[in-house]
Parts: C-alpha cells; sequence; structure tokens
C-alpha cells in the first residue's frame, strides 16, 4: 500500500492505495465520486477526463499514486453551490447530450480547453475536443454549448 | 494484468540506481502507452520507476551552442505550445499537435513519445502470433488485413509501423537523442535512434538495457519559413497517420538549397531518403521535382494487399506537402484542406 493525499474539489483526502489502481478508480471506488465515467478504460474515448492540476488529462490512464499532493477537479467539483458552471448550463441550453455517459468528461476537457487558451475559432474548439467521444451524435450541441460560453467570456 | 512496485526517482542516478537492481524494472513518465500495454497484458513490469520528479529532465532550455534542449519528462503539449518552439521549430509543433488527443498530449512525455510501440492490432491481441510481442511464434499482419502497416524497410518477421507524429519532425530535423546509462551518457543521433524490424522486430530502438532518455537535443537549422507536417488518416483529428509527411527547406528564392523530407506510418522507423533529399539540391521547388523525389522515396515500396493503397497515397502526400512547405502560413494542424 502507498499513502497517497488527494486533494479532489478542494477537499483532502488521505487515501492507502495499491500503485496499480488508477486515479479513475481512486474516485469512483475509493472516493464514491461517480460523476466521472468510465468508458474504454484505454485512453481512447475521453469520458474519464479530469482536471489535474489545472490541466484536463485522462484519469483511466493515470496511476492514482503518481498523482500524491496533485489538486484535482471532476465534475462534482465544477458548479458552485446549486449554481451551475456555465458549461453546464450550455450544455443544457444546447441539448448537447443525449445518454449523458460521456457528459462529464466533455464538460472537465471543454473547461480545460478553454483555459489552456489555444481554441480561437469553432474548428480549432472541434480539433482540441476530439479525444472526447460522443456516440450518440449530439456533437454539434457540444461543440455550439463550447462556443457560446467562449464567445460569451464566460468560462473563467 | 500483473502487480508491480511503484518507486519514484528524484535524480537520474537514483533513477538508473533502481532500474540497475532490478532489470525487469520499467520507467513510467506519462503512461499514456506503457498503461494501455499493461492492461492489455503485453508488458509485465515488475516495477515501476517514475521519472516524473528529476527536475534537469523537465525543462526546454537553450544550450550554450544556440541547440535547443527538449526534457525528456516535459509534456508533449508544453512543448508544442512552448514560445521558443512555436517560433523555432513550427514544425515539430505542428507534428505534436496532429498526434492523439489534447488530453493525451498533456500527459505524454517527449522520452515516452519516442518509445511507444506499434498500433499493430495482431501485436495487441495476444491470442494470436506476433513476432514483435513473442519472437519467433510468427506475423499474420502478412496475409492478414494489414491496411495500416508498413510499405518500407519490412523484413519476413513483422510489417509493423511506428506510430508517431512528434519523430518524423524530429527525424526531419536531425535531432539528437540525449541518454544516460550504466556506462555513462551518450548522445544517439535521430537516424539511428529507431530501428528496422530485421530479424529483430521486438527491438523498436537502440537503447540498451538500464538506458535512460534524459533530453532531445534541436539542432540550429530550425526551418521556420518553409515547412509543412501533413498527416493523412481515417479521419480528421485523433487517428493514427495512414500516412504522414514531413517536408522542410531551405530556399534561395524558389531554389531547393537543403531539403528535408520524413514519412510515418510507412515503415519501423521515421523513413527518410539522403539521396531524394540531396537530388532536390540546387532544383526548382516544384511539383515535378517534388514527384521525382516521391519516386526516389518510395523505390523499392511494397504493399501486402490492403496496404497498397499507401504507395500512391505516400507519392500525392510527398508532392502535395513539398507545395505547402512553400506557404507554410496557410497551414492547420493536421491535414489541410484540400482547395
Amino acid at each position: 500500500m502507498t499513502k497517497t493525499t488527494l486533494n479532489v474539489n478542494q477537499q483532502r483526502y488521505e487515501l492507502n492505495l495499491l500503485p496499480w489502481v488508477s486515479l479513475l478508480d481512486a474516485l469512483r471506488e475509493h472516493l464514491k465520486l461517480t460523476g466521472t465515467k468510465k468508458g474504454c478504460d484505454h485512453g481512447q474515448c475521453g469520458a474519464c477526463t479530469i482536471i489535474c492540476d489545472g490541466k484536463r488529462i485522462l484519469s483511466c490512464m493515470t496511476l492514482a499514486v503518481m498523482k500524491n499532493d496533485s489538486e484535482i477537479t471532476t465534475i462534482e467539483g465544477i458548479s458552485d453551490g446549486e449554481s451551475l458552471h456555465p458549461i453546464q448550463q450550455a450544455f443544457i441550453d444546447h441539448d448537447a447530450f443525449q445518454c449523458g455517459y460521456c457528459t462529464p468528461g466533455q464538460i472537465c476537457s471543454a473547461i480545460g480547453m478553454l483555459k489552456e487558451g489555444h481554441a480561437h475559432t469553432r474548428e480549432e474548439v472541434q480539433e482540441l475536443m476530439s479525444g472526447n467521444i460522443c456516440r450518440c451524435g449530439a456533437n454539434v450541441g457540444i461543440i455550439d454549448a463550447i462556443m457560446q460560453v467562449k464567445d460569451g467570456g464566460t468560462h473563467e | 494484468m500483473n502487480n508491480f512496485e511503484y518507486k519514484q526517482a528524484t535524480n537520474i542516478h537514483d533513477a538508473l540506481d533502481l532500474v540497475n537492481q532490478k532489470p525487469d524494472a520499467v520507467f513510467i513518465a506519462g503512461g499514456t502507452n506503457l498503461i494501455d500495454l499493461w492492461k492489455y497484458d503485453l508488458t509485465h513490469p515488475s516495477q515501476l520507476i517514475d521519472i516524473n520528479h528529476i527536475p534537469e529532465n523537465d525543462e526546454i532550455s537553450i544550450q550554450k551552442d544556440g541547440k535547443i534542449r527538449l526534457g525528456a519528462a516535459v509534456k508533449n503539449a508544453d512543448t508544442a505550445y512552448h514560445p521558443l518552439i512555436e517560433q523555432k521549430y513550427p514544425l515539430l509543433s505542428r507534428a505534436i499537435l496532429a498526434g492523439a488527443s489534447a488530453q493525451i498530449r498533456n500527459m505524454a512525455s517527449n522520452g515516452g513519445n519516442l518509445l511507444q510501440r506499434t498500433r499493430c492490432y495482431y501485436f495487441y491481441d495476444p491470442d494470436v502470433p506476433c513476432n514483435k510481442r513473442n519472437p519467433g511464434s510468427g506475423c499474420p499482419a502478412k496475409a492478414g488485413y494489414n491496411r495500416i502497416h508498413a510499405i518500407l524497410g519490412t523484413s519476413d518477421a513483422c510489417i509493423a509501423v511506428f506510430p508517431s507524429d512528434m519523430c518524423i519532425a524530429l527525424a526531419a530535423l536531425d535531432a539528437t537523442v540525449n541518454v544516460s546509462g550504466p556506462n555513462g551518457n551518450r548522445s544517439i543521433p535521430f537516424a539511428s535512434f529507431h530501428r528496422l524490424p530485421d530479424n529483430r522486430p521486438d527491438l523498436d530502438n537502440t537503447l540498451e538495457q538500464g538506458e535512460i532518455i534524459t533530453s532531445i537535443d534541436l539542432p540550429q537549422d530550425d526551418f521556420s519559413e518553409n515547412y509543412s507536417y501533413l498527416k493523412l488518416r481515417d479521419r480528421h483529428s485523433y487517428a493514427f497517420a495512414l500516412v504522414s509527411v514531413a517536408t522542410a527547406f531551405k530556399l534561395n528564392g524558389n531554389t531547393i538549397e537543403l531539403a528535408r523530407i520524413a514519412l510515418g506510418g510507412v515503415a519501423h522507423k521515421p523513413w527518410r531518403n539522403i539521396e531524394a533529399e540531396e537530388f532536390l539540391k540546387n532544383k526548382e521547388a516544384n511539383a515535378e521535382n517534388f514527384s521525382a523525389a516521391a519516386d526516389m522515396i518510395l523505390k523499392g515500396a511494397k504493399g501486402f494487399g490492403h496496404n497498397d493503397f499507401k504507395i500512391s497515397l505516400a507519392k500525392k502526400a510527398i508532392i502535395r506537402n513539398g507545395l505547402m512547405a512553400l506557404n507554410p502560413s496557410s497551414q492547420l494542424p493536421g491535414a489541410q484542406p484540400s482547395a
């Protein structure tokens, strides 16, 4: 067992973890934060995207013990109490999901992308969101939602 | 999947000592390929040595001789968006951004990019033979479904391709790989870092047991004026290359003074042909000469059925990317839409 401290959504957790536990399983199975989804578990679908030390990463391809002391934000930590994050509201406004399974990853990825600041056009947003797959085909709504927040400048 | 121990190295000596004590230990940086291989039960490390906490490997710096040094632990995204790289080595920046997804580029390290393994589906399927995974067992890809496989430098033992985009640009730029090992430090020219399969497809590169990549040096020739990275794939983003081309020129007017052309998706390593690059010297930069160079590069190319199309695709890609390199301002990351 390796003693691991994870700071998730501004709460500090001390965990004793075996080294092969993924960050995704630590969040879901140990901390019961099941908003982050396990899709492919192989880094292909983006459903497990979380924000770690300011960068969006895939929690399924990350060992939890390697993120000792990191600052992690999951879908559970992005709203301000009952007040939705602008990206969450925009997803509702644009009907940006159907089954909803990819949505937590899409939203965390979108927040990370806007923070990174490299997407300027719709095409660049599409390119930089390509790591999040939506099998229902809500992609047009997803990009519309992100563009609304990006152009409205309400992502800070 | 096997269990493993986990250790952190905080300096290079630590890392080398740890791997020396346990020869089947494996270094982990981003883990984007290693964790996947481990989950598929294709690699069985007894111990992972975390090399993300070695400060000297985690920076991009200018050396005394003017070379730019990329730390092995620096993330692919941080490299691609670094102002020095964007300005001086835009070919490298574009190639990195054509690869993987934003999340993976945030995780994957520069050293790890060089060490990623093939995406040959037979390599990933433990129920079938594969000379790369299990030497001597055979290669089902040759007579199988080989649409993504190699057309150049293949051997009877293996027709897998090396999947990196970043490394195609590093090959074109003539980068150098700096490594540390039990016998000290050495520098490996990029062209000698990866290898062709021959009869040892289990070996992807020329690193020796216990060696670790510490950094990658970029020569002063930055080709920041005329360059292009063209990646052709089944979907517009987040897919491996069927064929990719990194092209860089030094031009005098429309005359080529220096040409570099490296191909991805076609061989077991980034593919360059010095003869073709020499041929282009002092020639006009036009489609006719690019076509002649493409014929030289693709001489001896051999398809295996499903991948025959790559030979003509590669020729067209070399010509088109040569023309795109004349006007880099119009390029997007990845493939430029056809006019």
